[in-house]
């Protein structure tokens, strides 16, 4: 009931205030945090898009000679054991992350949106039915999960988004049954089931466009989280491998080698906490120009969301 | 209030035994041969037909879910591979350490959490206020490694004040203590973020409620008002928090202790995955899911217990 009556305030401001489109950036780049999660997460997209071009040096070209360094004007951030270049990896690893965290976001929303929209919208045997199945997946911490079924996977980039995405899912399959349970008691979707429409039309005309908005605001609150596991999941050793030039790589090398030389461990440690911070900033602004009662209340999820994970 | 104690607890165990057979279906639901899946780059003809006489592979797989499921309800997690030991004594062996870390780093979340969120909340907007609300988004966001790196780096390697590597001797407190520290403080920071802006919220909202102007109004002083009326209910979330902190955290030891090289479950999952010995990892997620299951199940209650409000209601939703 909780979560319902919460969500379905939720999406109710969150129409009448998005409805105005330009206003959102405008109150967005308005409010201190706002600006700065959009604009380190709007860095963060070009870095990995642009990697390539900006990269001073080939992120796995090694060199012997120039092992260990510390900070320099020819190598940033250092060099690691390998003598390659920390700064160059860093900036391939925004490109890696977002590569996998994104698109393990995006599958969790449209997987989770399916699930929990049948359930809803069904009710009867089958929402009880997809309803335990939902809380069996959630009774995992995902980081656990993620573990065992990388375990039996193996480890690669794509099973590792694959794995995330599957862990993710069941929150947004809860949320988006919650919120298929109140859009269905409005008298608009009743009067219109009693006029005789068909169930494609109730949820592509009613359900979806009623559910997405909030869930979408989850969304860009999770890719942290998802970041953070995949960086995480690659440091335990299960997740992308080396040598690509993935955060979680970087951080276990440089790891091993801490004794000798800090920066290789510390440039994508703080890539890290810079970019999940920012996108929670922006997550945690969009939902409070959304709605700013809900303050706390979805980053409550989403928080506790994202810890599970590890 | 019993139908719905009844209700939650059967939910609950319905949920373990699912997990269980969901566990002991894990290896079928890859495509290809399981003893060659479980042990992949170790798979010697020898192996293979080793792993498949122990997990009995051979057998119908609703056997194999039946074996595993009264197994486990029985406490029979099966055998390790390598040391031909069973998983649950090797797991009765890890557990303390994990416990006693995340024990600890709960305790001290709340111990600093709590009273800052307070003061935070008698002064909404002031400095410190905005402050918090800043430095709580890196906190809220960053993964559990991020600090255990940090503290490592700080105050283990960079100025030696704290060892950095072990569980230290059980058998002198002192120094199992001091090898306590930096993991259980690691583990704490995020909920340092998390726990001040709950408190805060849900203080502001007590604070902003009818009953709190009655008592304004009837001449109540305003410090009653604060720590007694309010404080006390906005300790109900925080003590609904408790149960879910701990999978959350039991979770969490999983870094820290691969990080501080600590002896416990997430040390002993590791391993096991290290040498693709799939019975042991299948024991430790089993024990990982049944403390997240419980702690959720106390979260609930406890809820339900401390929230008269919320016993009202009725047909009542689970919240999460």
């Amino acid at each position: 009931m909780a979560i319902t009556v919460e969500a379905e305030s939720a999406r109710r401001a969150f129409l009448d205030r998005f409805s105005r489109r330009s206003s959102v950036l405008r109150e967005l780049v308005r409010r201190p945090t706002g600006l700065a999660g959009l604009s380190i997460v709007v860095l963060a997209l070009l870095v990995a898009l642009l990697a390539p071009v900006i990269a001073p040096h080939d992120p796995n070209a090694i060199n012997l000679t120039q092992r260990f360094q510390g900070p320099s004007l020819r190598h940033l951030l250092g060099t690691d054991e390998l003598g390659r270049d920390v700064f160059s990896r860093v900036l391939f690893g925004t490109r890696i992350a977002i590569e996998i965290a994104v698109p393990a976001v995006v599958m969790a929303f449209v997987v989770g949106i399916f699930v929990g929209m049948t359930a809803g919208y069904a009710s009867g045997w089958l929402d009880k039915l997809l309803v335990v199945v939902l809380d069996t997946l959630l009774s995992f911490p995902a980081l656990i999960l993620a573990l065992a079924l990388l375990t039996l996977l193996g480890a690669s980039l794509l099973n590792t988004t694959i794995v995330i995405a599957l862990a993710f899912a069941p929150y947004y399959g809860r949320l988006a049954r919650a919120q298929a349970l109140a859009v269905k008691q409005n008298t608009y979707v009743k009067a219109e089931r009693a006029l005789g429409a068909g169930r494609l039309r109730i949820i592509s005309v009613h359900l979806l466009p009623n559910i997405i908005p909030p869930l979408v605001i989850l969304m860009s609150m999770d890719v942290p989280g998802a970041i953070g596991t995949e960086a995480g999941l690659a440091f335990l050793g299960l997740g992308v491998q080396p040598p690509t030039p993935d955060w979680g790589v970087m951080m276990s090398d440089g790891f091993i080698n801490l004794g000798v030389s800090p920066w290789a461990l510390l440039a994508p440690l703080m890539a890290i906490v810079v970019v999940t911070a920012s996108f929670t900033m922006l997550g945690e602004t969009l939902r409070d120009i959304a709605d700013p009662r809900l303050k706390g209340a979805l980053v409550r999820r989403g928080r506790l969301r994202s810890w599970r994970l590890r | 209030m019993t139908v719905y104690l009844i209700k939650r607890i059967a939910m609950a165990v319905l949920v373990i035994v699912l997990v269980m057979v969901l566990l002991a279906l894990l290896v079928h639901l890859v495509p290809g041969d399981p003893a060659k899946i479980i042990l992949r780059q170790r798979a010697t003809p020898q192996l293979i037909a080793q792993v498949r006489a122990e997990m009995g592979l051979n057998k119908s797989i609703l056997a194999q879910v039946w074996d595993f499921v009264i197994g486990a309800l029985q406490g029979n997690l099966g055998t390790d591979f390598v040391s031909q030991a069973p998983v649950s004594s090797l797991i009765a062996q890890a557990l303390p350490d994990t416990f006693i870390l995340a024990f600890t780093s709960m305790i001290l979340s709340v111990l600093v959490g709590v009273p800052l969120g307070v003061f935070v909340a008698s002064r909404p907007n002031g400095l410190l206020d905005r402050t918090i609300g800043a430095i709580s988004m890196v906190l809220i966001s960053a993964l559990p490694y991020v600090f255990s790196l940090g503290l490592l780096l700080i105050f283990a390697v960079h100025w030696h004040l704290l060892p950095a590597l072990g569980t230290g001797s059980p058998s002198s407190p002192g120094d199992y203590l001091r090898h306590l520290i930096l993991p259980a403080i690691a583990l704490a920071i995020p909920w340092w973020g998390y726990i001040p802006r709950l408190v805060r919220a849900s203080m502001l909202e007590v604070l902003g409620s009818n009953y709190i102007r009655t008592a304004r109004s009837l001449g109540f002083r305003e410090r009653t008002i604060f720590y007694k009326y309010a404080f006390k209910n906005a300790l109900v979330p925080v003590a609904a928090l408790f149960g879910l902190m701990l999978g959350y955290s039991l979770a969490g030891t999983i870094y820290a202790e691969t990080i501080f090289g600590r002896s416990g479950l997430g040390s002993l999952a590791l391993g096991a995955i290290a040498d693709r010995n799939w019975p042991v990892i299948r024991g430790t997620v089993l024990i990982y899911a049944l403390f997240y299951i419980f702690g959720n199940l106390v979260s609930d209650l406890s809820y339900r217990f401390l929230d008269p409000r919320i016993r009202v209601e009725k047909g009542v939703e689970v919240p999460v």
